[in-house]
């Protein structure tokens, strides 16, 4: 009788040649997709020279989105970009997007098909667990394992331990996968699933849509995990079937399965989250934060882990016919073309500007403090991003606080940490 | 191996932002990671490190992003031996890809200026100044096998003559 095994063991081990993988295990797995971007693929690209073959194991299981510095901010960011394309046409590889197709890489991959349940993929980029949502296993790595995958198709992998994390209940008005996902990372801190898979389950989540476990799969990375995993469903299913590029298998975990923790959280007590400079894991809630009357300078709405359609919606229903506080910025950046588009067509983006917000194209920006709203020192954001580390934006003087697109949209509003429900 | 120097120490949740900021990220050359390693960390770190140094840390070294260019700007700051307490994976993962010898081992009795010698082998950790010792976690064979490569990409080369590839 073999040993019942995690959502995350079977894929993997359906990737290998073992007979058997437990934690622990050391093992060279075969990966679906290897994604690179302008500033992790660069390096990878150099390594893959050093290594003396000239040939890719597969051009179509290659992503490379620039997405970081694209449209190129500087000369040196366009060198990188350059290397991607000269690489991409080397090697006729076939997920290469160019600025106009290209968007934040892990909005635009599930988006277009390209990586789907049951897949294992790496990217060099700590944000791949993303596609965790979809019920594949996905994990950041470096650029030299992207360099090794991209010329033998596998990669080293320890096949981690499980911690199963239960959301019941309904969630209130306003309370997204953003929310979840902060007090989650509130409650077990920036490590506490350091070399661990995260596996989300629990009825909260047929109350949200796939965007919100996009986020949630997004941000495991800030818990230190190597995967946010979600079994797929018919949610999962409604998603991918008319964007799949090819065949996908949904696997689940075996009832038996043994997990290193099991935590549970009532939604229905959980309202929206701030998280305070700066670390992700300092999670108060919006009624706590709204009252230290914290005045912001800058909102920023976009990112791998908020850049979806359904959070620019949101965003439009707090905003649409309201104007943001004098002397204040808000900065929204839809993740990919099509939601550029959908957002266009929708008459989102008339909101956004009637409200004084700038609209840029697709590109992870001021997230990591790239362009496109870098703050001075003194300044403080609220963000819809991802990290809250300091300088993260900018100045290493300057301050992130980490909140649901929504909470950002209000508080763009008053000027200050506000909760959605003081200006709707 | 054995290497010897003096510690820069270092709290816990150093993030990659904090070993090389994005800001720098338009340029992957040795020079500019060099330049910058540390800044926001400690801004003086670039013009007083010398070859051989260590920097020692608390927890989760290197959390946040899977840039590889930190832990590539501390190799090439002459950073021989990164101990920390723990490490977020992908900073250990790619450490260990680019040679950088990291040892998991307790910091607590580290502080700047201290004179440690360490073996990568046994993870023997001596503290010169304060006359102690202690002991690393032991580094996983396959880890160390990898190191001793001189990381993942000569690991490969290898196979390939030997054929394995």
């Amino acid at each position: 009788m073999s040993r019942p095994l995690t959502i995350t063991e079977k894929i993997i081990q359906n990737h290998t040649d073992n007979e058997a993988v437990a934690p622990g295990d050391i093992v060279s797995a075969r990966v679906d997709i290897a994604l690179g971007n302008d500033i992790t693929a660069p390096i990878a690209i150099k390594e893959f020279e050093a290594i003396g073959i000239n040939e890719v194991f597969d051009r179509k299981k290659i992503a490379l989105v620039p997405d970081h510095f694209v449209p190129n901010k500087d000369i040196l960011s366009a060198k990188q970009a350059k290397m991607l394309r000269e690489f991409a046409k080397k090697f006729d590889i076939e997920n290469y997007f160019e600025c106009g197709e290209a968007g934040v890489e892990h909005a635009l991959l599930p988006e277009k098909g390209i990586v789907l349940p049951g897949d294992l993929v790496i990217g060099a980029d700590s944000h791949t667990c993303t596609y965790g949502a979809l019920g594949a296993f996905a994990t950041g790595v470096g650029s030299t394992d992207l360099a090794y995958a991209f010329a033998f198709g596998e990669l080293w992998l320890k096949v981690p331990e499980s911690i199963k994390v239960v959301f019941e209940g309904k969630p209130k008005k306003w309370v997204s996968g953003k929310d979840l996902v902060l007090y989650l990372i509130g409650k077990i801190g920036v490590e506490g699933a350091n070399y661990m898979a995260l596996e989300f389950a629990g009825s909260t989540f047929k109350h949200l849509g796939m965007s919100d476990r996009f986020t949630i799969s997004n941000m495991a990375i800030e818990a230190g995990a190597k995967s946010g995993i979600f079994e797929p469903d018919e949610i999962t299913e409604d998603y991918v079937k008319s964007r799949a590029k090819k065949d996908y298998i949904f696997y689940k975990s075996d009832e038996d399965a043994e997990y290193a923790k099991v935590l549970k959280f009532n939604t229905e007590s959980i309202n929206p989250q701030v998280a305070f400079p700066h670390l992700p894991e300092n999670s108060v809630d919006i009624n706590e934060a709204s009252a230290k009357n914290i005045k912001i300078d800058q909102s920023v709405i976009g990112s791998c882990t908020n850049g979806r359609i359904e959070d620019l919606r949101i965003a439009a229903e707090i905003l649409k016919g309201k104007k943001i506080a004098k002397y204040s910025r808000l900065i929204v950046i839809p993740a990919t073309p099509d939601i550029y588009r959908a957002a266009a067509k929708e008459g989102l983006i008339d909101i956004f500007m009637d409200a004084g917000a700038v609209v840029s194209t697709p590109t992870c920006g001021p997230c990591l403090g790239g362009y496109m709203g870098i703050l001075a020192d003194g300044e403080r954001a609220i963000s819809s991003t991802n990290r809250n580390f300091k300088g993260r934006m900018g100045d290493v003087k300057s301050e992130v606080y980490l909140a649901n697109p929504a909470v950002c949209a209000a508080s763009a509003i008053l000027g200050k940490i506000a909760g959605p429900d003081e200006v709707v | 191996m054995i290497f010897s120097g003096k510690v820069f120490k270092f709290g816990d949740n150093i993030d990659t932002d904090a070993i090389i900021p994005a800001r720098y990220l338009n340029d992957s050359s040795d020079e500019n990671l060099r330049k910058h390693c540390m800044e926001d960390a400690d801004e003086s770190f670039p013009s007083k490190v010398s070859k051989g140094d260590f920097i020692a840390a608390g927890n989760n070294f290197g959390c946040g992003s899977s840039r590889e260019h930190a832990p590539r700007a501390i190799k090439v700051s002459g950073v021989p031996v990164v101990i920390a307490k723990s490490f977020a994976r992908i900073f250990y993962r790619n450490a260990f890809n680019i040679g950088l010898f990291i040892l998991e081992a307790d910091t607590d009795g580290m502080d700047n200026g201290d004179i440690l010698e360490v073996d990568t082998d046994t993870g023997e950790i001596k503290n010169k100044t304060k006359n102690t010792v202690v002991k690393a976690k032991p580094i996983p064979k396959f880890m160390s096998e990898l190191v001793n490569a001189g990381g993942l990409i000569a690991y490969a080369k290898k196979k390939i003559r030997e054929g394995k590839k």
